[in-house]
């Protein structure tokens, strides 16, 4: 039998001392127990044969960038300005139509009222998401009063995206811009902290200051 | 214990004069010559019914199972809020029965669901009701499984031996929330879509591996086009699958404990114990 234990041990009364019947002499793992290691090995290699391909299929998007990248061109250079917002639509996914799509407000990067982190370009223009940093609700831009509102739970932004009150944790998220044969071109989402410093895009309601920052670390492809 | 016998058309029927005994039922009673009488066609039917339930009982095994699980003993005081755990399982089934045609006509696609489904409202036969019944349905089972645990709270029913069993039953609670976050989605109108953004995104809040749970739920860092039919595998494989088979555990250990007396019942008992006293 090629599965009998490798080591035979004519010394050995494992299964006669316990009175196990049918066991050879000196048989330390009886067949049935062998035969039951057996069932129960093939029958979880067998299992996880299918239950992790089938796991890794659910979870493989965790672990993959599934956005690819896009420049989507928003209008021409001379439809923005840089003291007021202009309100433009884009496709962040275009495969899903009207459900894919989101506002973003756009003006020229003004050197008098916009920071330069250290260490990061600034953008050609300040591209602002109007998804809300609490829970990704739909901000408006409020002209009048120069605030970004959240209709959901009442988080308020000032006019460079910063929380001014309610509950969302780090400033509206930002989008990549640039410039090209006098068109404006947005690209992806990038998010910030409450100094304007640049991460790598987050879900809302991940923090991004303090040690709060270190419980929602970036995703494995960002 | 004397249980009751089972119901008329369970039992096997006497021998007929003249019949052999051990051939009884098979069709063989006229070896020693016709009965006497033409049996009736409603005796007919009977003796089909039962020869039919004898041929599956006889190979199943089934009926002192079904006699021990159907007709066991309940403590006395048993009354009408014994019934949510039942009403509950009932709505469920009603869930599965209409899910499954809806399912027949339902497009999980983000540019095809939300046609799909005022296809199902405005034009198939009977649709709007299936829908309605889905819908409200969904509404239904949620409260009745918390009045459910409402009666075993405050029955004292969770405790010794039936710890497990009120395990189980938070488990089932869950899931059903869960069947109602996934379902939300389907309609596919704005009040679903935003529902179903913040939902995810509450899930996203949690530290560490909440970002990563968004992502399995939205399969991706945005919402996308597979993002409904994950949840309409969610809400109509995976999780509908776990609720059957942990009904079926609950109900096994209802079965297996029995349930408990009412507690005001108890301080009768105190009395008959004083009496023997």
């Amino acid at each position: 039998m090629a599965e009998s234990p490798p080591k035979y041990d004519p010394k050995s009364r494992y299964t006669e001392g316990r009175g196990i019947a049918g066991a050879f002499e000196g048989e330390t793992v009886t067949r049935r127990r062998l035969m039951e290691g057996t069932a129960a090995a093939v029958g979880g290699i067998a299992t996880m044969a299918f239950v992790l391909p089938g796991l890794g299929f659910a979870l493989g998007p965790v672990f993959e960038d599934t956005n690819p990248e896009i420049w989507e061109d928003v209008g021409a250079e001379s439809d923005f300005n840089d003291t007021s917002y202009v309100p433009r639509v884009i496709s962040i996914d275009p495969e899903i139509g009207d459900a894919g799509k989101t506002t973003v407000y756009i003006r020229t990067f003004n050197r008098d009222i916009d920071k330069v982190v250290e260490g990061q370009d600034p953008q050609p223009y300040v591209a602002i998401s109007t998804r809300c940093a609490h829970l990704g609700c739909p901000v408006r831009y409020i002209q009048a009063s120069a605030k970004f509102v959240c209709p959901c739970h009442g988080g308020v932004y000032d006019s460079q995206g910063l929380v001014l009150g309610g509950p969302p944790v780090r400033p509206l998220d930002r989008f990549y811009t640039k410039a090209e044969n006098g068109r404006v071109l947005v690209g992806d989402r990038f998010s910030l902290n409450s100094q304007l410093e640049r991460f790598a895009p987050r879900d809302p309601s991940n923090h991004l200051d303090g040690l709060w920052q270190y419980l929602y670390p970036s995703r494995p492809t960002t | 214990m004397k249980l009751p016998s089972p119901p008329r058309a369970f039992r096997r029927s006497p021998p007929r004069p003249g019949q052999d005994d051990r051939n009884g039922g098979n069709g063989r009673n006229g070896r020693n010559g016709a009965p006497a009488t033409k049996p009736t066609g409603k005796e007919q039917a009977v003796e089909g019914v039962a020869s039919v339930v004898g041929w599956l009982d006889e190979r199943t095994g089934a009926s002192p199972f079904l006699r021990g699980f159907l007709y066991r003993k309940v403590p006395k005081g048993t009354n009408w809020y014994y019934t949510l755990g039942s009403a509950t399982m009932f709505a469920f089934l009603s869930q599965a029965v209409t899910g499954v045609f809806l399912a027949m006509y339902y497009e999980p696609d983000p540019t095809r669901a939300y046609e799909s489904a005022s296809r199902i409202t405005n034009e198939v036969f009977l649709g709007e009701f299936v829908r309605g019944m889905h819908k409200w349905g969904s509404s239904v089972m949620i409260i009745l499984i918390f009045v459910h645990m409402a009666r075993t709270f405050f029955f004292g029913a969770y405790k010794y031996p039936r710890e497990l069993n009120w395990v189980i039953g938070v488990v089932l609670i869950v899931l059903t929330l869960l069947m109602g976050l996934t379902g939300y989605l389907l309609p596919f109108d704005q009040r679903s879509f935003w529902a179903t953004v913040v939902a995810v995104n509450i899930n996203a809040s949690g530290p560490i591996v909440g970002p990563y749970l968004a992502d399995f739920l939205r399969v991706g860092s945005e919402f996308g086009p597979t993002t409904i039919s994950r949840f309409y595998a969610l809400h109509m494989l995976l999780v509908p699958g776990l609720i059957a088979a942990l009904i079926g555990a609950h109900l096994y250990l209802v079965a297996k404990l029995g349930t408990t007396a009412p507690p005001w019942l108890r301080a009768e008992k105190k009395d008959l114990l004083r009496e023997e006293v």
